[in-house]
């Protein structure tokens, strides 16, 4: 069995990664450039994620990492036995017991305390790429605080379909300072962004690092007469009769029946083991 | 009284060709200058020298500023030369893609101007879009079409909206009727004459047509070899040229 140094990285590496956290963290919402490792996966996995994940994680730490949600997912399983190999950590599903947890998608329905640190998988870090492709212009924008493009992003989503229709990577003003993308997360999960827990964010393919610190001020970009709204579909959780979490469509059978369940399956799980039911869970009216 | 802007000695060279030189002018509020000259004379140089698109070798570009009067727009900090860019300054393009956002609706070009300073009514930006695209006679349905959709002639009107919708006290233009149809020229120059006369905008207009500044320019600067050397009243310079190459040019578009 090949021996790994702790967390795959070697020291050297998780130094430089930590360097790039604590600049990320001194400059909240800022995109700090890093020196992106090969990591034993493919981009797309998470391997931003698992960087700073790498770079965070002791001895003592309990892994949680959920992709949509979810503790099960493919992406999920495989990170999450990446760290329990090369770091012969602890994991745990449950979000009150992680003191790390790996996302990609979304944010716990739990409150995270300050104890924990929440790590991001992000794809695309620059909030200003959809309409300006040039790395040096993007730069000068966020230097100079010249962020009229991102509502001009804005109106074109309301022009076209007469409300603000972006619904994931909905962008973010941090600490009234850096506009941020906050990786696909869906905008029902924006509130939540202002945490106990400290944030980080990881764009392995894009080599960037950037970071909310605990407490900190998050504003999502809006008009006066189109304010923000984190919406999500106006139904309870089919399994544990949540009304406030976000939930998935799930497709039951041949014949189009659908059920709607949380998204955060350690959630809806531990709202059930507590004896909360909803609409088609077994045993009750689900007869 | 004070120019809008006054311009000292501004070169600018490519390695040892010279782009522009020994170029000093002054500019007055609600005036009109065009820069006329034949292909590779150094006006769209001299342009981009003044609008901070170049960096000039030496010289000064004066501009009034509403805070602090004149101040040399070159030395100004980069956060301030570009806030002058998005508010004071306008610039129209020759090619409207340099100027425009093709990805984005018509109304997102006119409005991105009002929300680069702050506007955050979505209700408020599109009403002052649709006035804007009507007064260069865009129909209001074509708000959210994205200017792909456009002709040249309605690229160029849109670009001319987008740029002027802030309310800019200096506006800059580099053959802003090149590389389109003459109907659709004549009809452009109609309505870029109509703007600068009922908002009394200062200009300064890059040509090698002398139609465009026949019309619109209240004085004339000749160049040459990245030189001026003849300015004046436009009716002046042109009805009576002193300088060879200025009786060259106009001899040569009574040919045409
Ligand atoms: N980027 C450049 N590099 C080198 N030479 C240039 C460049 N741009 C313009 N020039 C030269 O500078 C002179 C003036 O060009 P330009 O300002 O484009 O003239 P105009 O706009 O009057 O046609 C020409 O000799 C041209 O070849
Ligand atoms: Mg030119
Ligand atoms: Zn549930």
């Amino acid at each position: 069995m090949p021996d790994y140094n702790f967390a795959y990285l070697d020291e050297q590496t998780k130094r430089m990664i930590r360097r790039a956290i604590l600049k990320g963290v001194a400059i909240p919402g800022y995109q700090v450039p890093f020196a992106s490792r090969e990591m034993p996966m493919p981009y797309g996995w998470g391997t931003g994620g698992v960087q700073v994940s790498a770079a965070c994680l002791v001895p003592e730490d309990r892994l949680k990492v959920i992709d949509q949600g979810a503790d099960d997912t493919t992406n999920a399983v495989s990170i999450r036995k990446f760290f329990e190999k090369t770091a012969g950590i602890d994991t745990t599903e449950h979000t009150g017991e992680a003191t790390v947890i790996q996302t990609r998608h979304r944010i716990p329905e739990e409150p995270l305390t300050d104890d924990q640190i929440l790590v991001y998988q992000v794809p695309i870090p620059e909030p200003l790429r959809f309409l300006e492709p040039r790395e040096t212009e993007t730069r000068k924008m966020h230097a100079l605080e010249e962020y009229g493009l991102m509502h001009v992003k804005l109106y074109e989503d309301i022009a076209r379909h007469g409300h603000i229709a972006t619904s994931y990577a909905y962008p973010v003003k941090v600490e009234g300072r850096y506009v941020m993308d906050p990786s696909p997360i869906p905008k029902f999960d924006n509130p939540k962004l202002e945490s106990a827990a400290i944030q980080l964010f990881g764009a392995g393919r894009e080599q960037r690092i950037y970071a909310i610190p605990p407490y900190t001020r998050v504003v999502s970009l809006d008009f006066e007469d189109h304010p923000f709204v984190a919406t999500k579909a106006d139904h309870a959780c089919d399994l544990c009769g949540a009304e406030h979490s976000y939930l998935d469509e799930v497709i039951i059978d041949d014949a189009g029946g659908r059920m709607f369940v949380c998204s955060d399956t350690d959630f809806c799980a531990s709202r059930q083991a507590q004896g909360h039911r909803g609409r088609l869970s077994p045993g009750e009216d689900a007869a | 009284m004070t120019p809008l802007l006054s311009v000292r000695n501004i070169r600018k060279s490519y390695g040892a060709r010279i782009g522009c030189a020994d170029v000093s002018f002054d500019l007055y509020p609600g005036e009109v200058m065009g820069i006329v000259g034949e292909s590779g004379s150094g006006k769209s140089t001299l342009l981009n020298a003044l609008a901070g698109h170049l960096e000039p070798d030496c010289g000064e570009v004066l501009f009034d500023t509403r805070a602090e009067g004149l101040r040399d727009t070159l030395t100004m900090s980069e956060p301030e030369r570009r806030m002058l860019s998005r508010t004071d300054w306008a610039f129209v393009h020759q090619n409207p893609r340099d100027g425009l956002r093709m990805g984005v609706s018509a109304g997102g070009n006119v409005g991105e101007r009002l929300m680069a300073v702050g506007a955050r009514h979505y209700g408020d930006i599109r009403e002052s879009a649709t006035d804007w695209l009507g007064r260069v006679e865009i129909a209001a349905d074509r708000i959210d079409d994205r200017p792909r959709a456009f002709s040249g002639g309605m690229q160029q009107r849109l670009q001319i909206a987008r740029n002027l919708v802030t309310g800019p006290r200096l506006v800059f233009m580099d053959e802003p009727t090149g590389g389109l149809d003459v109907s659709v020229q004549a009809r452009l120059l109609d309505l870029l004459r109509g703007l600068v006369r009922e908002m009394g905008l200062s200009a300064i207009i890059v040509t090698h047509d002398l139609a465009v500044v026949r019309l619109l320019a209240d004085r004339l600067m000749v160049m040459k070899s990245g030189r001026v050397v003849e300015s004046g009243l436009t009716d002046q310079v042109l009805d009576d040229p002193q300088h060879a190459y200025t009786q060259l040019l106009v001899s040569s578009v009574l040919q045409v």
